[in-house]
């Protein structure tokens, strides 16, 4: 027939499959799964022009194509690069790719705070997943850490810049969720910054989305902040009949016990948005009766919680072990018990510089 | 003495009003390409003359612009890259300040060639002053019909804007420039599309060097094949190099590229030598970008020839052994200068430069520079030099555009070549801070290895 559309062959870790013409290697080998997608920090399906700038996605291409076989010769990033029918790629089986990831992984960690401890993105954090499961043990890098002046985003959310890896998924959703975006990355090279130019808080109605692209901790929830560990929350999947016009009301409730501690929009399971949700949903609709509960949201993430990465340390309490549904979460569990960081009273975002296990220490008093 | 194409009538008295540089044959160019040839059969020549990119990667720029899609109700752009920001480098400037007119002469025949009615000079923002020399330049070539509607009656219509940057070097870089002209932040593109597919505002674009688009008049006015007689290979015509450093005379000089490198330092004709008898250490012989080399492999290849000053022999031997022709900006050093120095110098550059998309550029560059610092104050640790080598690894080829590749060249080459000037700092952390380690056996003749 004319118009079926040729399949490409693509092979990725010796595995074969078939795509459609225009797919990325990024997409295809998430359509083979597991340890043969490349980790991506910065490409996000939903937002054109993502993608391209983390490098941590990159792959060899061993064969370009059918029609001309040769080898890439620099590694490229496969989220921004299209299969050709006939093309060989290797993302775990290269050498090259694991030793340039490791370097990737070393250098966005060398300026960042490393201060998961008190971190609300700590259990779905990206970088925290990637850097277990890509990092090394230990870092060469023996000197002071960036850090930045704060920007105050408003009322809805918080900007923590010194763990921003600059992925410019939030540029994107802006300019593309909402009318007129008012932040953006200010200045160049390790001095650059995501910020308003004039002390604005982030408004539009959309605005919220931001929170959930975001891979780290930069960008988090003002209303959720400090409240709870993700990991004591039990996510719900939820709807209700929202006004806005490009909200479709669809969103995960994170419960402790009854109460709701903070919505979010769905994501699938490379921890991308489904849908995104208006503002009114995220931020202002925090009772169970605001809401149609669905049931349990299926967690198929592969966080490092879930993983059980954190063994040798101690042993999580029992709360924990039922509400991961039998998982064991060791993550930071014995740091985070004796550093009492859900005090209200303790602003560790007033720190000029990361935080430390001493600023967050029971027995001083600061 | 070698021919001069572009700097020939540089010194003329008055030569940057249209005036004189008409009467001195300014403008035939654009006469004889607009009224006698086609766009395509400038293209040819320019094909013919061998010319390649003056911009720093020596791409074929006859290659470059027949590959500039050509869909129909489209318009195409030409743009211009006067962004020079790369250390060491200065011709673009002399040409602009001094014959302002030669390069609109230039721009205006190319814009013929690939069909640009709307051409753009993008500057740098630091060289405030010469946007002024070029609109007035631009201004009298239109009054004269050089520029604007139907030129010369040929029906061909051409203006060119003067676009100031805002002192970026990245911004030198063809997609950075372009998202700059466009208004946004100067950030590299993800390439493909490549500009000639997808350039400004998602046109066809050309984006050619300042000298490159000079040395198309002469092309146009003697013939491609004339051009391409002079020099030898594929190094063809004539190439401008800024030469700085320790020599007697700095400045900007057009050569032929059948010189040697000795002859380019030493002659009273080009840079004259070392002031103050010292001896020559290195030589970084494009730009900052370009690996630098010992004073033993510059004058003379791994093999024993004699370096000559063109793309072929300075690049001989690859990066281990060589370097590149780059942008021209040729810096010398001589034996009171450390070379842990001049790479901090370099990478603090190029950490400064950096537009921080990537991450092991934005990252990789501020590190280097810290432990350089170490290494030049003394507080350097021997597994320091492993560890930059590490670093500039995981840099290189890593990256969307080369402003990584060239953050890391200069640090490779450095520890490559220096690498006992590097340990010296380390193990002689008094001394290294009232001391130099001076020429030491860098100038030494070198085993010949046969080739
Ligand atoms: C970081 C960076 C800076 C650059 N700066 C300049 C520049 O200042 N001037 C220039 O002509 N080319 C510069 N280039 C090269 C351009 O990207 C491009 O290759 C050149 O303008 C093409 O012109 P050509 O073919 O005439 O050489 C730079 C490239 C990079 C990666
Ligand atoms: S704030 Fe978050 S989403 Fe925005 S650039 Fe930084 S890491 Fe990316
Ligand atoms: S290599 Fe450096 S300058 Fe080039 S795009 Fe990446 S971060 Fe920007
Ligand atoms: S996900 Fe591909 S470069 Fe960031």
């Amino acid at each position: 027939m004319a118009d079926e559309k040729k399949l490409f062959k693509v092979t990725i870790d010796n595995i074969t499959i078939e795509v459609e013409p225009g797919t990325s290697i990024l997409q295809a080998a998430r359509r083979i799964g597991g340890d043969v997608a490349p980790p991506a920090m910065c490409y996000y399906t939903k937002l054109k022009g993502s993608g391209g700038k983390c490098r941590t996605c990159l792959v060899e291409v061993a064969a370009g194509s059918t029609a001309d076989p040769r080898p890439m010769p620099k590694l490229v990033a496969s989220c921004r690069t299209n299969v050709m029918d006939g093309m060989v790629v290797k993302n775990i089986t290269s050498e090259k790719v694991i030793d340039a990831r490791n370097g990737v992984v070393e250098m966005l960690l060398i300026n960042h705070p490393l201060d998961c401890p008190i971190c609300d993105q700590a259990g779905e954090c990206h970088l925290q997943d990637l850097s277990y499961e890509h990092g090394k043990e230990g870092t060469r890098y023996e000197f002071e850490r960036r850090t930045f002046k704060k920007h105050d985003l408003g009322p809805y959310i918080q900007l923590h810049m010194t763990r921003c890896i600059l992925c410019y998924r939030c540029v994107f959703t802006a300019d593309q969720l909402t009318e007129k975006r008012v932040h953006g990355v200010l200045d160049r090279g390790d001095h650059s910054e995501i910020a308003t130019y004039i002390e604005k808080s982030l408004e539009n109605d959309f605005i919220g989305n931001i929170i959930d692209v975001c891979p780290v901790g930069a960008l988090t929830d003002k209303t959720f902040r400090f409240k709870n560990r993700v990991w004591f929350l039990k996510p719900v999947d939820a709807h209700r009949n929202c006004n806005h016009p490009k909200c479709n009301g669809k969103a995960t409730l994170w419960y402790r016990g009854d109460e709701v501690f903070r919505v979010t929009a769905r994501k699938d399971q490379w921890g991308e948005v489904e849908d995104w949700i208006c503002n009114e949903c995220r931020f202002e609709k925090k009772k169970t009766s605001d809401w149609e509960i669905e049931g349990p949201t299926k967690v198929n993430r592969h966080s490092v919680i879930s993983q059980g990465h954190y063994v040798g340390t101690v042993r999580p309490q029992e709360v924990v072990y039922d509400v991961m549904g039998g998982r064991a979460p060791k993550l930071l569990m014995d740091i985070h018990n004796v550093s009492e960081v859900n005090r209200p009273e303790i602003d560790l975002s007033k720190l000029e510089r990361p935080a430390h296990s001493t600023d967050f220490s029971p027995h001083e008093e600061r | 003495m070698g021919r001069k194409l572009l700097l020939e009538k540089a010194h003329v008295e008055g030569i940057r009003g249209y005036d004189v540089y008409r009467r001195e044959g300014g403008y035939r160019s654009v006469e004889k390409a607009l009224k006698t040839m086609t766009p395509d059969q400038v293209t040819e020549e320019v094909k013919k003359s061998g010319l390649r990119g003056r911009g720093g990667a020596g791409f074929p720029t006859g290659m470059k612009w027949s590959f500039l899609a050509k869909p129909e109700g489209v318009p195409r752009y030409l743009v211009c890259n006067a962004d020079e920001s790369e250390p060491g480098t200065f011709k673009d400037r002399y040409l602009m300040e001094f014959l302002p007119h030669l390069l609109i002469e230039g721009l205006i025949v190319s814009s013929y060639a690939l069909g640009s009615k709307s051409t753009y000079i993008y500057i740098r923002g630091e060289y405030a002053w010469i946007p002024d020399i070029l609109e007035q330049a631009i201004e009298e070539a239109r009054a004269n019909n050089f520029l604007g509607k139907n030129i010369l009656g040929t029906g061909f219509d051409c203006e060119i804007y003067v676009h100031r940057g805002a002192g970026a070097y990245i911004c030198g870089e063809e997609t950075a420039l372009i998202e700059s002209l466009e208004g946004k932040r100067g950030n590299p593109r993800i390439k493909p599309p490549f500009p000639a597919v997808k350039g400004v505002w998602d046109c066809p674009t050309v984006v050619n060097n300042v000298e490159t688009l000079a040395a198309v008049v002469p092309i146009i006015n003697e013939g491609g094949e004339a051009y391409s007689k002079i020099g030898v290979g594929k190094s063809t015509g004539t190439k401008l190099l800024s030469a700085c450093g320790n020599i007697n005379k700095p400045g900007v000089y057009e050569i032929d590229m059948t010189i040697s490198v000795e002859e380019f330092i030493f002659s009273d004709e080009y840079c004259g030598g070392i002031p103050n008898g010292k001896r020559l250490k290195a030589c970084i012989p494009g730009g900052s970008s370009v690996p630098i080399l010992p004073a033993n492999l510059l004058l003379k290849t791994a093999k024993g020839e004699t370096r000559m000053m063109n793309y072929e022999s300075l690049a001989d031997g690859g990066f281990p052994k060589g370097s590149m022709m780059g942008s021209g900006g040729f810096i010398v050093l001589d034996e009171d200068q450390c070379v842990v120095r001049n790479t901090l110098t370099l990478a603090r550059f190029y950490r400064h430069e950096s537009c921080g998309q990537c991450s092991p550029c934005r990252e990789g560059t501020g590190w280097m520079e810290k432990i350089l610092k170490n290494i030049e104050y003394g507080k350097g640790k021997s597994s320091d030099i492993d560890l930059l080598w590490d670093i500039q690894r995981k840099i290189e080829g890593n990256t969307i555009c080369p402003l990584g590749d060239a953050a890391a060249w200069p640090v490779a080459a450095a520890i490559r070549h220096f690498r006992d000037e590097f340990e010296w700092h380390v193990k002689n952390p008094v001394e290294s801070q009232h001391r130099n380690f001076g020429l030491a056996h860098y100038a030494d003749p070198l085993e010949v290895v046969p080739a």
